[in-house]
């Protein structure tokens, strides 16, 4: 998931070409109070008017207990983006009263429950509260930690190895997990330090996360390259789907696969591994189907 | 020094029989920096000379000042390779009565060679130079001031011309040898305080473009040259100098290291990042008509396997051995592309004339493999369109277009088309990229264009290949 | 109308001016003038018309902006000019 700040008309003409799966443009953070009103116009024509392709448009809206809460929403579910971020979520009734908002402007254009909501965990009540967020609503896609607000929260500094994270990344991982739903780590803003940054990458996939949060295109490499899996994965899962093929051509509730019986967390974690290389373009997709 | 050549400016004029009505030439190794072109056209101004003719390797900002010449008659003539700032604009919108002559690199090499295009007087900047006319364009002694390296674009004046004056802001004792322009060629030798801005000659250090978009098109650019079938083991380069052109250099080193494969040489305008890779073994040999920054001047002056070509030798279309004929691949950059293939490098999509045909055509023609490396869009300006303002690179010279909607490959080649489909990389008609252009920013309105030509550009085989009409 | 501005100078973007006029003047001044000067402008009259502006008078700075920034940047000047916002309180 790509930033990109709402009052930049120039990086939001070009933001896919670089193949993130998802932009996020901004309204909150990146933009100044004065603007607001400016850049709420500019993402509305945007999303209007550019053909992303088959890029998840995202915008972060700026709080509902704001001045501009509400025009965002209006604003964007009337351009019909495919997911608001709800920025400094930390109560399950933050999220049913956007999901009511949300409602209200979809139901004027005749346009309802398209859209999705994702919810940034910015503190510590909101950690506390993840998994009663994450259920929170239908619409709820996927839950996000935002770090620099969090750690401020906890009254320390973000460091490069993430020690001060390491709890609310397990707790998003685990509640996002229970609920059904993806979660998304939050971003890392020294463009200059590669090295770091693939290290983080590497540890929030080991904890389980689905994805990370870059502010430059030249990020999403290393994500990519963390996130693909290996030759050797994929040889393996394509022989786990193909023993499940077998066995459902066969009418067998069994799996097995060189004449071991197949567990089920094996089956899933392969299929999670074909999904992973088709969205990251090392295996066409019609060869999987 | 017996025989010493070395005489004012003004005395080398008289000595030349330079004429009104004659041609006059000069080479842009100093770039942004020349003061040469300047300093010897307000001498001819000076001394009364009209009509004269002025035949350049190429022409930029800094010669803003032939504006007011070109006013007063003294110059009437120009043939370049390149033409931009103030000049240009002025030349665009109708300034000189007859049409400037474009040639590339090596289409200016040959026609001199061949007698077509015909100079009476050739002033030739140099950084060092002896009192016979032996100069270079690197230092020589301590008090050198200027280094710009390879003179390739000099060369073809310094063998052909009528006359030679070489100006230099660094005479230095006989023999001046090893050096480009002989003194055997040379009739007169001037000394002046400077040559050029040393500053503006050539950059320093050389910065990576942080820019994504450049970036993102150079690794597009390395992929296709790497799975191109031209990249094996004592296969050839050039690029041009481009925020993308300098960075696939460094995406194709680290492939090279990886699979253990080196260039025999290198060509063209030579960059730090060819020096580089050089210097690490990677490339056998730079083959140098003009070093285009710091690193790649020093290293012509010390290193025996980087070599000094003229222009003929470089990119010569008539000449069968110019090295453009051994090249296997080059990467190139564009102003506007079409569905044809056709390539414009010289005039904007305003209609001003903003740019040079340097050695675009010759390499693109003789080259295996010619890449052009360009965005979709600059801005609201789009850089593929239905038809070229200008055509400049004829499409049956171009193999494949990068840009960073997507890689086009020419119908004419569907061998590489396969092989580049085959490692993954995400094909697309040029059609779509011209439609997708117009789908993004609608269609531009034609331009105001005139009735009057003020430009003609030759093929290098010496015809003509399209007129330029002045803007309104 | 108080006299409003609303966008940049940066590349990709437009920045409007709009002060009291009568009738919809617009001067625009464009790094792509020749090829789009009279699409923008079209552009930026038909959006005022849709605000429901019929008096202003508009100075536009643009540098190569897209259409839709074009529509974001005059509406957001007019909104600022007028008052009165095209979303709901």
């Amino acid at each position: 998931m790509m930033f990109v700040p709402g009052n930049n008309p120039g990086m939001m003409a070009d933001a896919h070409i670089y193949g993130p799966d998802s932009i996020m443009l901004d309204l909150e953070d990146s933009v100044t109070m004065a603007e607001k009103d400016a850049a709420r116009l500019l993402v509305h024509n945007a999303l209007k008017s550019i053909d992303y392709g088959t890029t998840e448009m995202v915008v972060r809206i700026n709080p509902l207990n704001t001045p501009y809460g509400k025009k965002d929403v209006e604003a964007v579910v009337k351009a019909g983006v495919d997911v608001i971020r709800m920025p400094k979520t930390e109560t399950a009734d933050e999220v049913r009263e956007l999901e009511a908002e949300i409602l209200k402007v979809e139901t004027e254009i005749g346009r309802v429950g398209e859209t999705k909501i994702m919810a940034a965990i910015e503190s510590a009540l909101g950690v506390v509260n993840a998994y009663a967020i994450a259920t929170a609503s239908k619409r709820m896609m996927g839950i996000a930690l935002g770090a620099e607000d969090y750690s401020a929260n906890l009254k320390t500094n973000r460091t490069p190895g993430g020690a001060e994270l390491l709890l609310a990344r397990e707790q998003i991982v685990v509640a996002a997990r229970a609920a059904g739903i993806a979660c998304f780590d939050t971003v890392y803003s020294n463009l200059d330090d590669m090295e770091t940054f693939r290290k983080e990458v590497e540890l929030i996939k080991t904890l389980g996360f689905d994805g990370k949060s870059i502010i430059n295109p030249r990020q999403i490499e290393v994500v990519n390259s963390v996130f693909t899996p290996t030759e050797k994965e994929i040889t393996k899962a394509r022989a786990v789907v193909a023993a499940i093929k077998e066995a459902q051509a066969k009418g067998s509730g069994v799996i097995s696969l060189n004449g071991k019986m197949v567990d089920r967390p094996v089956v899933l974690r392969a299929e999670r591994t074909i999904a992973l290389a088709v969205a990251a373009g090392v295996i066409d997709k019609e060869e999987v189907q | 020094m017996r025989n010493s050549k070395v005489v004012t400016l003004e005395e080398a004029v008289k000595r030349s029989g330079l004429k009104d009505g004659m041609t006059i030439s000069f080479h842009h190794h100093f770039r942004g920096g020349d003061k040469v072109v300047n300093l010897v056209v307000d001498k001819l101004a000076e001394m009364g000379f009209k009509n004269l003719k002025l035949a350049a390797s190429s022409l930029s900002d800094v010669h803003k000042p032939l504006i007011e010449h070109i006013k007063n008659g003294v110059i009437t003539g120009i043939s370049t390779s390149g033409l931009r700032g103030e000049l240009a604009d002025a030349i665009s919108h109708g300034l000189l009565n007859e049409p400037v002559i474009f040639r590339s690199h090596g289409g200016r090499g040959s026609a001199i060679a061949d007698g077509e295009l015909k100079i009476d007087v050739a002033f030739l900047g140099a950084s060092a130079c002896d009192e016979l006319g032996n100069a270079c364009g690197v230092p020589r002694s301590e008090n050198a001031k200027s280094i710009c390296g390879s003179l390739g674009y000099a060369l073809p004046d310094a063998r052909y011309a009528k006359h030679v004056v070489v100006i230099t802001d660094d005479l230095v004792a006989y023999p001046n040898l090893p050096a480009g322009i002989r003194g055997a060629d040379v009739e007169s030798v001037v000394v002046v305080e400077s040559v050029g801005d040393s500053s503006k000659i050539s950059a320093g250090a050389i910065r990576d473009s942080k820019n994504p978009r450049d970036i993102l098109l150079a690794k597009q650019a390395a992929k296709v040259v790497i799975n191109s079938g031209y990249f094996q083991d004592g296969f050839s380069i050039q690029t041009g100098t481009g925020g993308a052109s300098l960075a696939v250099v460094k995406y194709i080193r680290e492939e090279m290291l990886n699979r253990g494969i080196k260039a025999s040489f290198a060509l063209g305008g030579i960059t730090a990042h060819m020096v580089k890779l050089h210097e690490e073994g990677l490339i056998g040999r730079l083959i140098d008509v003009q070093s285009f920054d710091k690193v790649a001047a020093e290293s012509i002056a010390k290193d025996p396997s980087h070599v000094e070509v003229s222009s003929v030798e470089y990119a010569s279309g008539v000449h069968t051995g110019s090295a453009t004929h051994a090249l296997d691949i080059v990467i190139l950059s564009a102003l506007e592309v079409d569905t044809q293939f056709n390539v414009n490098v010289l005039v904007g999509s305003d209609g001003i004339i903003r740019g040079a045909i340097g050695g675009h055509q010759d390499t693109a023609a003789d080259s295996a493999l010619s890449i052009i490396v360009c965005p979709l869009l600059r801005g609201r300006i789009p850089c593929v369109v239905p038809k070229v303002t200008t055509l400049i690179t004829p499409g049956k010279s171009v193999d494949v277009v990068v840009t960073e909607y997507g890689i086009a490959v020419n119908p004419a080649r569907p061998e590489i088309a396969e092989k580049l489909k085959a490692a993954g990389l995400h094909l697309v008609d040029i059609k779509e990229l011209a439609a997708k252009a117009t789908a993004i920013i609608g269609t531009p309105d034609p331009l105001p264009f005139g009735d009057k030509v003020v430009g003609v550009v030759m093929n290098r085989d010496g015809s003509v290949l399209d007129k330029i009409y002045n803007v309104k | 109308m108080k006299n409003s501005i609303a966008g940049t100078l940066e590349s990709g973007d437009i920045m409007v001016t709009i002060g009291p006029g009568e009738g919809l003047q617009v001067d625009l001044q464009s790094s792509v003038a020749a090829q789009f000067g009279r699409q923008i402008k079209a552009v930026i009259i038909q959006t005022l018309e849709g605000l429901g502006v019929k008096d202003a008078h508009v100075q536009a700075v643009d540098k190569g902006a897209l259409d839709c920034t074009i529509r974001a940047r005059v509406t957001a000047a007019a909104v600022r000019a007028t008052g009165k916002d095209v979303w709901k309180d």
